[in-house]
């Protein structure tokens, strides 16, 4: 952690990822050459409709699914070709809070024995008590009483269910901690409880995460950085500012616009962007630009060439070609300008 | 970790004893046992005492299930032959869920060839009558009880291995699942865990079920002379000595054969409560109801 280079201070890294599932209807390109770093003690916000790939993307980091192309690197090993031997380690260091708590917690175990179980697994207790110690202890740090230990889980409410789910990640000090949706299944008044907690959680233990949600508003406050997905690709990457104030992207600006303001005079005057039709199916996704299908600023040269992520500003990418000025024409049409 | 235990067996213990049907099958059951264990000191007189003075006398108050043609004491034999049941029962049993749960896990969780391979040949074994197959595996053998709980024991493996397989196949997709592997478990930690507990009510059920196919199919076996051999006492064997006698001793017959039924009645009437009360939507009906009323 010398902090000489970018590559230095990566936990997570993937190069040209591709994930492709094969299925009777043809093959499914769930992530088409996803490049991402995830730095240490930051958060990389990972935002797309459902079926953009951000979820798949995060469980490649995990080896959970299995890498069609590109390469996994995780505290700066090459895993993507790990024995299954090897993955068990591996999963000691990459961590994961899945969407549901109520289905990740199995419903014959204890609250304290899921919490326990990556140490079980990893040997990380040298005895019975020490374990029960180190429960009590994670226990303590996602703000559950102690008691709760010898609970099942459908004792528990939602939010004390995924501060289970939080513990047990935490159990292994992994060093990069997936958050695959990790409130989207919440009550609103938990949401806000729960992205507290993991929010006090990395300041308090230098966390890393890679946070996957579907709109850009829940990772704007906690985001380092930020990786907009759309059909398998990144389509904009850069600091929430830069993706907040200046979208590059028609799709991250049709995203933000989705996004209410708390402010009733400005969410009146605002334009908003709404998108025509439905994703387009990922088995055959579109020639050139992906988006261009519903892409209310698409011309001709969309069809024939295929964008690449090209810097734009000091670490923004957006893959558009026309970066910047199409959201600007969009912005300066009148409502509703989506029809092709 | 399950100290103060599973809600989900304390409601399923509190409403088997709400339902009558599966307090009788239970009882039964607790008398099977008792005969089982203590039948040689419960019985009267001894089973081999042959006493020719007293051959073939009906049902009497000084012999309740009457005497056979050597005139030993059918009530006697009847409850020393409740060992013999129970026994093959329990290991019979034993050796279908031991090697079926295994099959089934190994099958169910890993999928591919592996399944098809141990499925296939789950299959073949089930293609075969009940009966056949434990007659040829018992032909194989040899006669007598220990192989005769061998072929019971391989006859029902194949339901065992189903059960298990359906069960990990819904399991295993489990997101719970998918966190264990995630924190890095192994695939044996993964089944025994968190697979097995999560299908442990079906393969209840099935147990109890087969418990009472068990014993059917040794007394079967004893009847066709391929079971417990001459002079153990054995229901099966029972029977097939007294059929000679149906018209002049009907008691030789009868009190055996009314064993048989009642054991059987008892596992089945216990298993069906089981099955009710562990299936969760089962439960969710029966306490919609109860709320309602």
């Amino acid at each position: 952690m010398t902090g000489e280079s970018v590559a230095a201070d990566a936990v997570a890294e993937l190069t040209d990822l591709a994930v492709w599932f094969p299925t009777p209807a043809g093959v499914v390109h769930a992530v088409d050459g996803v490049s991402l770093t995830v730095r240490r003690g930051e958060t990389l916000g990972l935002v797309g409709e459902s079926g953009s790939g951000k979820s798949t993307t995060g469980l490649a980091l995990l080896r959970l699914v299995e890498p069609t192309a590109g390469t996994v690197q995780v505290a700066g090993q090459d895993v993507t070709r790990w024995s299954r031997r090897r993955l068990r380690r591996l999963r000691r260091h990459v961590a994961m809070v899945f969407q549901d708590p109520q289905a990740s917690l199995d419903p014959r175990h204890t609250v304290g024995a899921s919490i326990a179980e990556p140490l079980a697994v990893h040997r990380l207790a040298a005895s019975g008590a020490a374990r029960r110690d180190r429960v009590a202890e994670l226990l303590d740090l996602v703000g559950l009483r102690r008691d709760l230990a010898e609970r099942h889980p459908h004792e528990l409410s939602g939010g004390q269910r995924q501060r289970v789910g939080i513990a047990r990640a935490l159990a292994g000090e992994p060093d990069l901690i997936v958050l695959d949706e990790p409130i989207a299944s919440l009550d609103l008044s938990v949401q806000a409880q729960i992205m507290n907690l993991l929010r006090g959680l990395q300041r308090e233990l230098g966390l890393t995460y890679l946070f996957i949600a579907h709109d850009l508003a829940a990772v704007e406050h906690m985001s380092d950085q930020v990786a907009v997905m759309y059909l398998g690709r990144i389509v904009e990457s850069g600091n929430p500012a830069q993706i907040w104030r200046e979208p590059a992207h028609p799709y991250t600006a049709a995203l933000l616009s989705a996004v209410p303001v708390a402010d009733p005079p400005m969410q009146r005057s605002r334009q908003r962007i709404i998108l025509a039709g439905d994703v387009p199916s990922p088995i055959d996704p579109p020639t050139g630009c992906r988006f261009r299908t519903r892409c209310p600023q698409a011309r001709p040269d969309c069809a024939q060439t295929d964008p690449v992520l090209v810097e734009i500003g000091s670490g923004h990418q957006a893959a558009c070609l026309f970066a910047g000025e199409a959201v600007r024409a969009m912005r300066a049409q009148p409502v509703n300008a989506s029809s092709p | 970790m399950s100290g103060n235990g599973d809600s989900t067996s304390r409601r399923a213990l509190v409403a088997l004893g709400r339902d009558p049907l599966a307090v009788t099958g239970g009882v039964v059951l607790v008398l099977l046992v008792v005969a089982g264990l203590a039948g040689s000191w419960l019985a009267p007189a001894g089973i081999n005492e042959v006493d020719v003075d007293r051959m073939l006398q009906p049902p009497s108050w000084a012999h309740p299930f009457g005497t056979d043609e050597l005139g030993r004491d059918v009530l006697s034999r009847v409850l020393v032959a409740a060992r013999v049941s129970l026994q093959v029962g329990a290991v019979s049993v034993g050796i279908a869920l031991l090697a079926g749960v295994t099959l089934g896990l190994f099958a169910g969780y890993y999928q591919g060839w592996l399944d098809n391979v141990l499925m296939r040949c789950m299959d073949v074994l089930f293609a075969f009558p009940v009966l056949l197959l434990a007659v040829a595996i018992v032909a194989v053998l040899g006669p007598g009880l220990s192989t005769a709980m061998v072929a019971i024991g391989v006859v029902y493996t194949p339901i065992f291995a189903r059960v298990t397989r359906a069960g990990v196949l819904s399991v295993r997709e489990q997101v719970f699942v998918r966190a264990a592997v995630a924190t890095g478990a192994s695939d044996l930690r993964i089944m025994r865990r968190h697979v097995l507990p999560n299908i442990a009510a079906p393969l209840i059920v099935q147990t109890s079920l087969s418990l009472a196919f068990a014993i059917l199919s040794e007394a079967a076996l004893s009847f066709l002379g391929l079971g417990v051999q001459p002079p153990e006492p054995a229901w099966g064997r029972m029977l097939y000595d007294g059929r000679g006698f149906v018209t002049d001793a009907w008691w030789l017959g009868f009190f055996p054969g009314a064993a048989i039924f009642l054991t059987v009645l008892a596992f089945n009437l216990v298993g069906d409560a089981l099955r009710d009360v562990l299936d969760p939507r089962q439960l969710t009906v029966s306490e919609a109801r109860r709320n309602a009323g």
